[in-house]
């Protein structure tokens, strides 16, 4: 699509989705947002990258080929799953780690931020496959 | 009228309309129709519960259960999940649909029986 | 030690993953190789575990039961998770020379994998919901394998496959949601004992039919088996071989499991319609296969027409009838996976699936028609080999229950199963080649190795009868008492 105030709109959204989609993967724990939905919104910003140049470009942009997005993002939540196993509980129990971080306040990372961070990789992957699939003919 | 019952025969329609859909010979009407039975499959979960109004299943602080009579936490989880998978298929059929349209250049499902005889 | 009941689904997962992140082929090769032989070592592990220790059952992130998510294993599990990773690696292995360099690029081997998970995931699932997730998750899987390559013919059967198993797939949901409201629960061990005592129990059949259609639809019963033959001959024949062993069964291990753990309220109704459903998709199956030419599409009429005998010792519901119905599920599943791994070679080296312009294989493969011999009489029941034990159990526990007309049709059917192995014997083996040049080049040990391993494993079956049916005893008077899966479930540890 060559039209110039798509191109220079989506060049401002794009870095803007990509923190957004942060955000919501950060938050999702304790309010609305999560791995998925994060994963949907990374996926969007390089869906709309691609219609404003090619779907090579967007490729270009993301760097990591698509198998690899999906393959670490699976890894990772497998290895959350296997965190609890090393410590002799059932397979995919949350680990928590708890530490004060300055100006940050008390900062809780557990194995479901780990999980989720899977999950917005794996979407995020599939879904840019999919769309590559159908655009690229 | 309660909202069960209505749900209950919105349910019902959009089964009828998905299953007459799919018995149409086009391919987008198969994908439209595969997307309504998705569709009252997820509200049939949804409702079979029983509805809850205004009361989200949150555990209040310094408490370890919530309180009783809110909604049921499982079903919501179960139907997201269900949306999710059949988002991931509805896909994966479309793109699927899509490439048997240009392989046999016609949008018409009675024209793919090459492998039935 | 939980561990050993997550290995299945974490082992392939784990090898797919990877698979997506390594480059090369020799890396994703041994990569997949590796993954199915520890596949096949765990499972292994599990079923010796099992068959020691009894029914095995955890939970994962330690919520208790009924809730959170449970994996049991009990003897049928274990034996359906052996024997699928069996088929798991013999595939792997045939795969290794007749998938094409494309199709490995496009993800074959992680694929593999992921139908792999998708189908330990069902075997091992505590509860409904998740038997669902492990459905859609191997029907995805499938899905791609079956259309991977995007060849016409490819395409058109897989619109159908697609189109049907998607119906099935949400009238398991709608059962899943009505049962759900009507229970309040959807691990298995809890349904097995609410839905015992349910107040209402003419309820609980709306369910239980959707489910059965959905279950059915899944194992091409009788009548909703039109998907199947469409689409099973057109994939590269190491998926067919795959499909043809592994997903029709799982369909069945779903009905195995949902019609003797949840729904014997009304088994002169539920069970009944069993029989009829059981006898119909024999005499179907058999007779669709009389009238085909094509190697592979002969074969697969032949695996609706096998799903029968295993519905039959379901319909049953007896210990006899059950221990048939299982041993006859991993006879068929060595068997036909096989049948078809021959189909391929046979082509290989004649360069046609078509039976008509095969011929003179018996002068010129003399091993390769042995190991088309050995599953064929086993299909066809003739002793001493599997199929004839598992036919003969079936026989006895039908004719104890005084069902001469079943016990008829099964053995009717065999009959005309012989007639129909006969006749790709006499076409592909035994008469004289139509006019084609001598077939050159020696098949790959890559093909004969996987072929030779489950003819061998047929015969062994055969042999070790006594033993095979003890156990199978024993694993249907486990599917009979819901007691011990109950209390292996509600007292795992949390």
């Amino acid at each position: 699509m060559t039209s110039l105030i798509f191109n220079s709109v989506v060049r401002a959204l794009q870095p803007l989705l990509l923190f957004f989609s942060v955000f919501l993967l950060l938050s999702g724990h304790h309010a609305p947002g999560g791995g998925f939905t994060g994963g949907m919104v990374a996926a969007s910003a390089f869906v709309l990258y691609g219609m404003a140049t090619d779907t090579a470009a967007a490729r270009r942009a993301l760097r990591v080929p698509l198998p690899v997005l999906m393959g670490v993002g699976l890894l990772l939540a497998l290895a959350s799953g296997l965190v609890s196993v090393v410590s002799g509980e059932p397979f995919l129990t949350s680990v928590w780690l708890k530490f004060g971080a300055g100006v940050l306040g008390e900062v809780e990372l557990g194995t479901p931020l780990l999980f989720d961070l899977g999950v917005y990789l794996v979407v995020m992957g599939v879904t840019l496959t999919f769309v590559a699939s159908l655009a690229e003919e | 009228m309660t909202l069960e019952t209505l749900l209950a025969l919105v349910i019902g329609a959009l089964y009828a309309a998905g299953l007459y859909m799919m018995l149409r010979r086009s391919v987008v009407k198969l994908v439209i129709g595969l997307a309504l039975l998705a569709h009252a499959s997820n509200l049939l979960v949804f409702t079979g519960v029983g509805l809850t109004r205004g009361r989200a299943p949150l555990v209040p602080e310094e408490a370890t259960v919530p309180a009783p009579g809110v909604a049921d936490p499982l079903a919501q989880a179960l139907v997201l999940t269900a949306i999710v998978i059949s988002f991931g298929l509805l896909v994966f059929t479309v793109v699927l649909l899509y490439r048997a349209h240009q392989a046999v250049g016609s949008p018409d499902l009675d024209a793919m029986r090459s492998t039935e005889e | 030690m939980s561990l050993l009941l997550v290995a299945p689904i974490v082992i392939p997962l784990a090898t797919a993953a990877l698979g997506l992140v390594v480059r090369g082929p020799r890396a994703h090769l041994g990569l997949s190789l590796v993954g199915g032989a520890a596949l096949l070592a765990s499972t292994l592990a599990l079923l010796g575990q099992v068959l020691r220790g009894g029914t095995r059952a955890t939970q994962l992130g330690t919520w208790p039961a009924p809730f959170g998510i449970t994996l049991v294993a009990d003897l049928l599990a274990a034996v359906m998770l052996a024997v699928s990773s069996l088929i798991g690696l013999v595939i792997l292995v045939y795969s290794v020379e007749t998938i094409d360099a494309e199709r490995r690029a496009h993800g074959y081997y992680p694929l593999l994998h992921v139908l792999l998970m998708g189908v330990c995931g069902a075997f091992l699932a505590g509860d409904l919901f998740n038997l669902y997730v492990w459905f859609e998750v191997m029907l995805i899987a499938s899905f791609v394998l079956l259309s991977l390559g995007g060849e016409r013919a490819q395409l058109e059967g897989s619109v159908k496959y697609v189109t049907l198993n998607l119906l099935a797939s949400l009238m398991f949901l709608s059962a899943v949601g009505l049962l759900y409201g009507l229970a309040g629960t959807l691990n298995m061990a809890d349904l097995a004992v609410k839905l015992r005592e349910a107040p209402r129990p003419g309820l609980l059949l709306a369910p239980g039919m959707l489910l059965l259609g959905a279950f059915g639809i899944k194992a091409a019963a009788f009548p909703v088996f039109s998907w199947l033959p469409p689409a099973y001959h057109t994939p590269p024949i190491a998926v067919s071989a795959l499909f043809s062993g592994l997903l029709t069964k799982v369909g069945v291990y779903a009905l195995l499991r949902a019609f003797t753990l949840l729904f014997v309220q009304d088994v002169g109704f539920t069970h009944g319609l069993l029989a009829w459903v059981a006898g119909l998709t024999m005499l179907t199956g058999v007779l669709g296969a009389a009238a085909q030419m094509e190697f592979r599409r002969l074969l697969a009429f032949h695996i609706i027409s096998q799903i029968g005998y295993m519905l039959m010792g379901l319909a049953l519901l007896s210990a006899g009838g059950l221990a048939g119905a299982v041993l006859y599920v991993v006879h068929n599943i060595l068997a036909k996976t096989n049948l078809f791994l021959v189909s391929g070679m046979a082509a290989r080296v004649s360069g046609t699936y078509d039976l008509k312009a095969l011929g003179g294989l018996y002068r010129s493969r003399p091993l390769l028609s042995v190991l088309f011999l050995v599953p064929a009489f086993a299909l066809a029941g003739m002793p001493p080999l599997s199929g004839f034990f598992a036919k003969l159990t079936l026989v006895r526990a039908g004719l104890e229950q005084e069902r001469y007309v079943l016990v008829g049709t099964a053995v009717t059917v065999s009959l005309l199963t012989l007639f129909s192995m006969t006749k790709v014997w006499s076409e592909a083996f035994w008469k004289e080649p139509p006019e084609q040049p001598a077939p050159s080049g020696r098949l790959p040990l890559s093909l004969v190795v996987p072929s030779a391993t489950l003819a061998l494993l047929t015969c062994l079956l055969g042999l070790f009868a006594d033993e095979a049916l003890a156990v199978g005893t024993r694993l249907a008077e486990e599917l009979l008492s819901h007691q011990a899966y109950v209390a292996a479930v509600m007292g795992a540890r949390p």
